[in-house]
């Protein structure tokens, strides 16, 4: 009846069931992408409990759903997370039930570095903006500590190293978290052994460590991965065991570097960290010790030595003794011999004194008579003095020469005051009037000048004979003759002014 | 008393601690500035502290153990073969 109802229909077309189609093309699909490999974006991702991992891989056109099972899961080099660009070799598979296909993914790998680093600049300035890898979070590690935790595979070159290194150093008590360092699983039980290293009580069975060794050997970015996880950081940077991250080779940074308290170059490099070299400790004690005993003698032989020589300085007692003593005899002999010679001296003094004392009335007699000759003397002395002087008197002639010069005395005074009072008149104005020269004055006023000489003027004319009054009558009239004349009183005002 | 004390405070002390403080007293001696009597009393402390850096460096014995996890998270050592 289909055939009828649709002539359009091939009737060659072998007719499917729903069942029969879908697993048609299940069987193409699984034929044909048996093993793909697909560039995408993780998004959507989530682990279920079962341990599989679901998440759809995008780009800008599509989205493809994808599945990793368990098993993969635990194979994976990188741990997936949203937002990667991976490229996942799988397969695809057809869902029937749903009408729906899938990539099952059996190992994953990074797009490419230039995503990978991204990601890790990224975590890296989240991190440290929560201040994770401060340095002020930074403790020191022990100078020498007694046991040692390292954290690595128990397998391969690095604990080998780190245990060689060690015994050169210095033999400590080394235990050993066995943890896987790559892989899916190993970011997980890194950050299990570093949690459980500081889990351990301080007297505990299992001693606890004074610091922890972090460590793997080289390899890719995403072969060192598990230590740039979250989880392994946080776990580094809180533990309260200083930590030595030595991941990789030294151009090898990865995150946990960040968070540890120091980061070692390579696995034996932290080694060398972790412990000084005991041979080295043992030369220095050594030679503490010899300069302990050396230094020790020398202060004591030193001190005896001074003892020795303050003691030498010290004086015999009894010499000291025999001296004193020998001056105190001395002493007392001087002082019996000067008693002795004192009371001599005296006794000879006062004989001599006694000897020179004499009888009061040959005293008087002997001063009598001085008396006597002293008065005898006295008075032919004085007899003598008035008889020179009379002589002297008689030698000045006194009388007579004192009359002669006062007589001499009072001429010569006669004659001197003549001769002044004949230059005192040679002097006088009157000698000029008598030349011929006239005064004029007014009153006592002598006129100097024919400006002192005012028309009606009543005035004084001094002639060497006598005086005449007279007035002036005015300017003169002659001009030559009589203002000679009345300027001719100018010298006998000068000679006015002399007196 | 005090000095039984003093030697008791050496037994706590770190290599460290105990090192820095020998040469302390070495540079203290050899210096001379001080006492008789502190003189004999640091000998005797140098020599506890030299004694005390000395047994710790003869303690320098190699001892490699691997963790074991037990079934209930519990944990202990097992030797290990440094390979």
């Amino acid at each position: 009846m289909d055939e009828k109802a649709s002539p359009t229909l091939l009737p060659n077309v072998p007719e499917y069931s729903v069942g029969e189609i879908s697993r048609a093309i299940k069987r193409t699909l699984e034929s044909d992408f048996r093993q793909v490999r697909v560039r995408g974006e993780i998004t959507g991702f989530k682990r279920a409990g079962s341990g599989h991992l679901y998440f759809r891989l995008k780009d800008d056109e599509a989205v493809l759903d994808a599945c990793c099972w368990r098993s993969s899961a635990a194979r994976l080099t990188i741990a997936p997370e949203d937002g990667l660009e991976v490229v996942c070799v799988g397969r695809i598979s057809a869902y029937s039930g749903r009408s729906s296909y899938q990539l099952i993914v059996d190992s994953i790998e990074l797009a490419g570095e230039g995503a990978l680093l991204k990601l890790l600049e990224d975590r890296r300035k989240r991190l440290a903006a929560e201040g994770l890898f401060d340095e002020a979070r930074k403790r020191a590690l022990p100078f020498l500590p007694d046991v040692i935790g390292v954290v690595t595979s128990p397998t391969g070159a690095v604990i080998r190293d780190i245990l060689h290194r060690l015994r050169d150093r210095f033999p400590r008590r080394v235990l050993l978290w066995p943890v896987l360092v790559q892989g899916e699983d190993a970011a997980a039980q890194i950050t299990a052994a570093i949690e459980g290293f500081n889990r351990l009580p301080e007297r505990g069975a299992v001693p606890r460590p004074d610091v922890l060794i972090v460590a793997r050997g080289g390899g890719s970015l995403e072969d060192l991965w598990a230590f740039n996880e979250e989880a392994v950081v946080r776990a580094a940077a809180a533990s309260s065991i200083p930590l030595i991250s030595a991941v990789g080779h030294e151009t090898d940074f990865t995150l946990i570097d960040y968070a540890a308290d120091r980061r070692a170059p390579t696995p034996t490099a932290a080694a060398e960290m972790a412990v000084p070299v005991r041979s080295e400790l043992l030369a220095r004690v050594l030679d503490g010790s010899a300069r302990l005993e050396g230094a020790t003698g020398r202060f004591l032989d030193h001190r005896r030595d001074r003892v020795a020589g303050l003691a030498r300085g010290l004086p015999d007692p009894v010499s000291l003794i025999e001296t004193a003593a020998q001056r105190l005899d001395d002493r007392s002999e001087r002082l019996q011999v000067a008693i002795a010679n004192l009371l001599e001296r005296r006794r000879a003094m006062t004989a001599e004194c006694g000897a020179r004392l004499r009888h009061p009335r040959d005293q008087i007699a002997a001063k009598r008579q001085e008396l006597v000759s002293c008065v005898r003397a006295l008075d032919g002395a004085a007899r003598n003095a008035v008889a020179a002087i009379g002589a002297r008197y008689d030698r000045l002639g006194a009388e007579h020469r004192l009359a002669n010069g006062i007589a001499r005395l009072l001429r010569d005074c006669a004659g001197r005051i003549e001769k002044e009072g004949r230059l005192l008149e040679s002097y006088s104005y009157r000698g000029v009037l008598a030349r011929g020269f006239a005064l004029v004055r007014d009153g006592e006023h002598a006129l100097g000048s024919v400006e002192e000489a005012k028309p009606g003027m009543g005035v004084t004319v001094t002639f060497h004979d006598g005086d005449v009054g007279a007035t002036i009558d005015g300017p003169d009239p002659g001009k030559e003759k009589p203002a000679r004349q009345v300027s001719r009183p100018k010298p006998p005002v000068r000679q006015g002014s002399l007196f | 008393m005090a000095e039984t004390d003093a030697m008791d405070s050496v037994a706590t002390m770190s290599f460290e601690e105990a090192l820095a403080e020998l040469e302390s007293i070495v540079t203290k001696l050899e210096q001379g500035r001080i006492t008789l009597d502190e003189a004999i009393g640091s000998y005797e402390r140098g020599a506890a502290l030299k004694r005390h850096c000395e047994g710790k460096l003869r303690e320098a014995t190699e001892k490699v153990e691997k963790i074991a996890l037990g079934p209930a998270g519990s944990i202990s050592t097992e030797p290990m073969d440094p390979a």
